[in-house]
């Protein structure tokens, strides 16, 4: 039983999920599923705060205060877009049981990730949550974008879990062993054969991350998706990819540091600076987000890159931030509806100041604050990930990414802009979903006043680095 | 010493106005409440500067009111501060809101709350950068500010509002993003952000070069200096009169005050390194936008390129290392900050009564308008730096400290005044006197009371300032004696 202790909120989550799953094939009132499945998922998240930090299963499965502290994150994350689930579910014809629950598995999937301290661990755990995740994107039968994000996401992920498992079989092909801290104890320097897996281990990862360059498959995935799945894809997922990512690099691979950072500084840099020019052009808020996302992971790949404290707490913040300004935006766009239809245009929030002033400033606000604009929350992500790369003397990765911020700040502005400046377009419907109105203001209210207390979230990034340094 | 917090008082004052304008409601009926709200919240404001103006101990230089409370972690603290050069900037803040407030009573004809919550966010920010005394916080202040300015001339802004708010958004965002980079520099270096620990701080001269550059690639488009001055005439043509008074008034002032606190005292080697250079773009500054200022046909144009080159004087003075030298470009400050103010609202009376500011559809309004054309001419005299007006106590300072460097600078910077005093009357003589022919010309109003009311002040500090300027100059002088000393003693 003792052994069992240690993945406790796994199998609660999992039991639960499967009850719910047979529940609700006999009882079919979505909205009930999906409160019981969201007081599941909050259920998981106090039981992982309470977990005392112990490892097992041959050490292949650990929980520290960095999983502890990321998989707390999931869960808020998993629980938030069945918050915007709900009043969206029947204009996107996803109103079915099997979403919430969908999610929960996703999570599950997550959570063993974010866990794992074995390369098989690690792949059963992104399988689960790649599969969720597939169908996720093709959940809206009728649409043909939806299917069409469904099968692009399927087929480029089953290559990324290829790749992933190729390098796999390198690794332990020339250690002999797949458990992390193994791994590091018996790797061989000079091994040719080992740097071509953790090549490839690490081109599997950066897909899940969406990193340039493999990142090809986000902006259409984002767009197709049914848009609580596309929230569901910027927050959850992608915190969980950079998580299992730190940890295989970190735990297994430590030592050689300098010949795995070369690759990360060239994705961060590449998805900086791809992102902040791609994003120009775009039109589509969904497809916008995407680019914005891929941006985001640049930043949070030069605090993985430094590899000491400062830089995995700066990654805690970032991850922590980005996921609260996502929340904001995503609770937004899904309240964007004209006569009852979704509008995903950028043009479409043109004259949101004059019908929703409040609304308004908040969106722009967050706009401003995913460009790093002090005193919003973003520039303190920012500014903690520059922190930790000066203090890794990456100067150039530093310019780069802040001369890349700079770039990018024009997309935000331009929704600004939209907002703001440009003639007034019809009214939106009444901003009247009480799920999503509580997010919208409970995130953008972080956002804003972030910088009266920051202490808390400053002091959650302290917690998880203790880890590793 | 004084135990209230009277600069935190400063600097929640305004966002407590924007909270009380949340509640009233939006429609043409409250205008009038919404005005009041704002404006007594931000005379209040005048009045507490006042406080602190009166209870500063004017012998000593060393930051008082001094606040210091636990921020972001424990080297980076919410530290709040003034000595004798950053208080009279608070002060000119404080006392230019009010005032633009005012300005804006009948002009904005539209989301008037919403920019009144700009403007007092707008001052928050301005006052938060001069008393910061932790580099982080002085950043949060100083870039915050992009925020509401990038909305109040972009929606409340003349034509081509879009391009030019963009152009200033993006023009500073990129020059300052160096900046925070050099802060967090010095931070590892130094182990903390806190600004009194950095000024004693000896920086190798290596890092001194790039930090220099870093924190010039900040200040030399806020300021501006020529060649990185061109978003400034775009912003100033399309924002609102009162937006152009407070970019006028204020935010040139922020690079300014920074370059004086930490440029040159921070990075002393490296300023003496790049102070010719500094000398060649003030110069040509003064010299060429001055020109450039002749041909202009726009009066808020003609204005903003003569800002660029008064402020050209205010860096000549700051890169000279003397004690006239500094104390020079902070009254050149100042007193540009109240003539420049109010030269834009000047061009705003008339632009409210017949809506245009090309200069030749103006002329002979002296006739109609006696009064306006005596307040104008006490402020171009004052721009143009006649004896006796404030502009004349700051520019004589600087001339005098860049004699003591370099004759042949100081032949061509005065050249910046002759020509100074060449486009300001001639502006003066176009729009004020000859006959008044065009028809719509014919019953233009003069002042009404409102706009005695803002002027009446304006003009009194201005003569104050110019001819008894000891008052000034001896709140500056402890401070700015100071920072030579540390200069001098890391030289040595």
């Amino acid at each position: 039983m003792g052994v069992f202790t240690i993945i406790l909120p796994e199998i609660f989550l999992f039991l639960s999920s499967t009850l719910l799953l047979m529940v609700g094939l006999f009882y079919k009132r979505v909205n009930i599923i999906n409160l019981l499945t969201f007081s599941i998922l909050i259920l998981t998240a106090v039981l992982v705060i309470y977990q005392p930090s112990s490892f097992g299963f041959n050490n292949s499965f650990v929980n520290d205060e960095f999983s502890k502290t990321i998989k707390v994150l999931i869960l808020i994350g998993s629980a938030s877009t069945l918050l915007m689930f709900s009043p969206s579910r029947r204009k996107i014809n996803i109103d079915i049981y099997e979403f919430p629950i969908l999610i929960s598995f996703a999570s599950l999937g997550m959570m063993v990730m974010v866990s794992s301290n074995d390369l098989l661990a690690m792949f059963i755990g992104l399988e689960l949550q790649s599969l969720s995740l597939y169908v996720l994107a093709s959940l809206n039968r009728n649409s043909l974008q939806s299917s069409e994000s469904g099968i692009k996401y399927f087929i480029l992920g089953a290559l990324s879990s290829g790749l992933l498992l190729f390098g796999i079989s390198y690794i332990y092909g020339f250690t002999g062993n797949t458990n992390f801290s193994l791994i590091s104890a018996t790797y061989d320097k000079d091994s040719l054969g080992l740097l071509i897996g953790i090549v490839f281990v690490c081109s599997g990862l950066a897909f899940k991350v969406s990193a340039v360059p493999f990142h090809m498959w986000t902006p259409d995935v984002y767009q197709g998706a049914p848009t609580p799945v596309t929230g569901f894809f910027a927050l959850a997922p992608k915190i969980a990819a950079v998580a299992i990512f730190l940890r295989f690099l970190y735990s297994s691979f430590g030592e050689t540091a300098a010949e795995w950072q070369q690759i990360i500084i060239f994705l961060s840099i590449a998805s900086m600076i791809f992102a902040a020019f791609a994003a120009i052009a775009q039109s589509n808020i969904k497809r916008l987000m995407a680019y914005s996302s891929i941006g985001h992971v640049g930043y949070i790949l030069i605090g993985m890159a430094c590899f000491n404290f400062e830089g995995i707490q700066s990654l805690i913040i970032y991850l922590i931030l980005y996921l609260v300004m996502n929340i904001s935006v995503f609770s937004f766009i899904l309240m964007m509806k004209r006569k009852d239809e979704y509008c995903e245009n950028i043009n479409d929030l043109s004259g949101l100041y004059k019908h929703n002033p409040f609304y308004a400033i908040l969106i722009a606000l967050s706009m401003f604050s995913l460009a790093g604009i002090p005193p919003l929350a973003g520039f303190f992500g920012k500014f903690y990930i520059f922190m930790s790369a000066i203090k890794s003397d990456f100067y150039l990765l530093a310019v780069v990414g802040i001369v890349a911020s700079v770039v990018s700040s024009f997309y935000y502005l331009r929704i600004v802009k939209i907002i703001y400046f440009d003639e007034p377009s019809e009214k939106f419907d009444e901003f009247n979903s009480n799920s999503l109105n509580l997010l919208f203001f409970i995130s953008s209210g972080i956002v804003i006043l972030f910088f009266i207390y920051p202490s808390p979230i400053l002091n959650i990034g302290n917690y998880a680095a203790k880890t590793f340094f | 010493m004084n135990e209230l917090p009277i600069l935190s008082i400063l600097l929640v004052l305004p966002v407590i106005g924007i909270l009380l304008l949340t509640f009233i409601s939006n429609n043409s009926e409250s205008d009038v409440n919404l005005k009041q709200t704002a404006l007594w919240v931000s005379f209040l404001n005048f009045i507490i500067s006042l406080v602190v103006l009166f209870n500063f101990n004017k012998v000593d230089p060393n930051f008082q009111f001094v606040e210091k409370y636990y921020w972001l972690g424990d080297t980076i603290s919410y530290h709040l501060g003034v000595d004798g050069i950053s208080i009279l900037f608070v002060v000119l803040t404080t006392f230019l809101v009010p005032i633009c407030i005012l300005a804006s009573y009948n002009n904005i004809k539209f989301s008037m709350k919403e920019y009144l919550i700009a403007f007092l966010a707008l001052e928050t920010f301005m006052i938060g950068v001069f008393i910061s005394m932790d580099l982080i916080l002085f950043y949060l202040f100083f870039e915050g500010g992009l925020i509401p300015m990038f909305l109040i001339i972009g929606i409340w802004g003349g034509e081509r509002r879009i391009y030019s708010t963009f152009k200033f958004f993006l023009y500073t965002l990129a020059g300052s993003v160096f900046m925070l980079l050099a802060v967090i520099f010095m931070y590892w270096e130094v182990g903390t952000s806190s600004i009194p620990v950095l000024l004693q701080h000896e920086f190798s001269y290596d890092a001194q070069i790039i930090l220099w550059l870093a924190f010039f690639a900040s200040f030399v488009v806020k300021i501006p200096m020529w060649p990185f001055h061109t978003w400034l005439p775009d912003a100033h043509v399309e924002a609102p009169t009162a937006g152009s008074v407070i970019l006028a008034g204020v935010l040139l002032k922020l690079a300014g005050y920074g370059f004086i606190r930490f440029s040159i005292t921070m990075f002393p080697d490296a300023s003496h390194y790049f102070a010719p250079m500094i000398y060649a773009l003030s110069i040509i500054a003064i010299i060429f936008t001055s020109l450039i200022a002749l041909v202009q046909e726009d009066m808020k144009k003609l204005i903003a390129y003569s800002s660029v080159a008064h402020m050209g004087f205010v860096t000549l003075g700051i890169f000279t290392f003397t004690i006239q030298g500094i104390e020079g470009a902070i009254i050149q400050m100042i007193s540009h900050g109240i003539v420049s103010a109010a030269l834009f609202l000047c061009v705003g009376v008339v632009y409210d009564r017949i809506h245009t500011r090309e200069i030749e559809r103006y002329g002979g309004l002296v006739n109609r308008m006696p009064l306006y054309s005596f307040s104008f001419m006490i402020f171009i005299l004052a721009s143009l730096g006649l004896p006796g007006t404030s502009g004349f106590v700051g520019e004589f300072l600087v001339l005098l400290s860049i004699f003591s460097v370099n004759t042949y600078f100081a032949v061509f910077a005065t050249t910046g005044v002759v020509l100074a005093a060449t486009y300001s009357l001639w502006l003066y003589r176009k729009i004020i006197f000859g006959q008044l022919i065009k028809d719509d010309l014919k019953d233009i109003l003069d002042l009404s009371s409102r706009e005695i009311i803002i002027f009446v002040p304006l003009i009194l500090l201005t003569l104050l300032i110019g001819i008894y300027p000891i008052p000034v100059l001896e709140i500056i002088e402890p401070s700015s004696q100071l920072t030579l000393e540390i200069i001098n003693g890391k030289m040595n």
